[in-house]
């Protein structure tokens, strides 16, 4: 018969082989974003995490929920981000010409100095407003790998049409998925 | 034996405390690039070369130049970037794991190896006194004599 001292032994490492195995699992069952970006794939349309950000284009705070009832393009950029300067004019335009139908754009910046994204903000002339993301949860919620990425969210809050990693720009068919994903966030 | 490791502690405490002072006061690029991540490549950022390690890079060395310290540097890229800029894991929520996780493993250790020792040390003492040796039969004992007396012979 094995000792108590071997069994309690024994014990101890077998719980803690499954601590450290539990601790993994809740680790990548929790990794975040991965919901969102499961839900879109699979054509769904699940609530647009909020947020609630420092604007950078002017005082105060921006929260999601503020805009309810607004179609919202949703885009994750930074200064240092080359791909990002090449999108803004469309973004811009988007913008101006939507804006009376309920269009907003929002420029979320993060992984960024505001100092940076503000003086780029001037330069390019981007006048939608702009929140700064400083500790990336935003990014994280969205699960937001790189930059620039676009979300489109409808007038009831919800993620629709495409969710396009990348430019906006980068092929033809990526434009029409823009063009079509607007169309369908100001519909709804 | 307390007073012994203080007399050998205390020597070394104050050779490392004037280096870290002047590594708080007056931090280098090379110390801080160790103890500050790239956020988009998540390494640090001395391993990192991408558009925002560099701009991180830029900001750190005018901070320097400014004579700003090393914690008034990283508070500032907190503010920044959040606290995942910093390679330390936070001491607070769930960062606070890497912090004692490993300690805890080694006051385990120690602690399993000091038990195992132990245990190991008594199971190898002599339970008592030795038995006296056991009389030999009459019989054999007169054989042996009688060949003792031979051999003397």
């Amino acid at each position: 018969m094995a000792s108590p001292v071997k069994l309690a032994a024994q014990a101890l490492a077998v719980a803690a082989v499954v601590g450290l195995l539990a601790l993994l699992v809740w680790k990548v069952t929790h990794q975040p974003g991965s919901g969102v970006e499961k839900a879109l794939s699979a054509g769904k349309h699940p609530p647009a995490p909020q947020f609630t950000l420092t604007r950078l284009d002017g005082p105060g705070k921006l929260s999601l929920a503020s805009l309810r009832g607004k179609a919202v393009v949703v885009n994750f950029w930074a200064s240092w981000c080359r791909p990002c300067k090449e999108e803004l004019p469309v973004l811009e335009k988007t913008w101006l010409q939507y804006r009376k139908q309920g269009l907003v754009v929002v420029g979320v910046d993060a992984e960024d100095f505001t100092s940076d994204a503000k003086r780029f903000a001037h330069k390019y002339g981007i006048t939608y407003p702009i929140v700064h993301d400083a500790p990336s949860a935003t990014v994280d919620r969205y699960g937001v790998t790189g930059f620039p990425e676009t979300f489109f969210v409808d007038r009831k809050g919800r993620l629709v049409g495409a969710h396009i990693s990348g430019s906006i720009l980068s092929t033809s068919e990526i434009k029409a998925e823009f063009a079509a994903s607007v169309r369908r966030a100001l519909r709804s | 034996m307390r007073r012994l490791l203080v007399v050998l502690l205390l020597p070394l405490a104050l050779a490392a405390a004037p280096g870290a002072l002047a590594s708080e006061q007056h931090p280098t690029l090379g110390e801080l690039e160790g103890q500050v991540m790239c956020p988009t490549c998540h390494t640090t950022l001395d391993q990192s070369s991408s558009p925002v390690a560099q701009r991180i890079r830029a900001f750190i060395r005018a901070r320097i130049a400014a004579g700003d310290t090393a914690s008034g540097i990283k508070k500032e890229l907190v503010a920044q970037f959040g606290p995942a800029i910093l390679a330390a894991p936070p001491h607070k929520g769930f960062g606070l794991l890497a912090w004692w996780l490993p300690i805890a493993g080694l006051l385990a250790g120690v602690a399993a190896i000091t038990f195992g020792v132990w245990h190991w040390s008594r199971s190898r003492e002599p339970a008592g006194p030795a038995p006296p040796p056991a009389a030999l039969e009459p019989e054999l004992e007169r054989r042996v004599d009688e060949e003792l007396a031979r051999l003397d012979a």
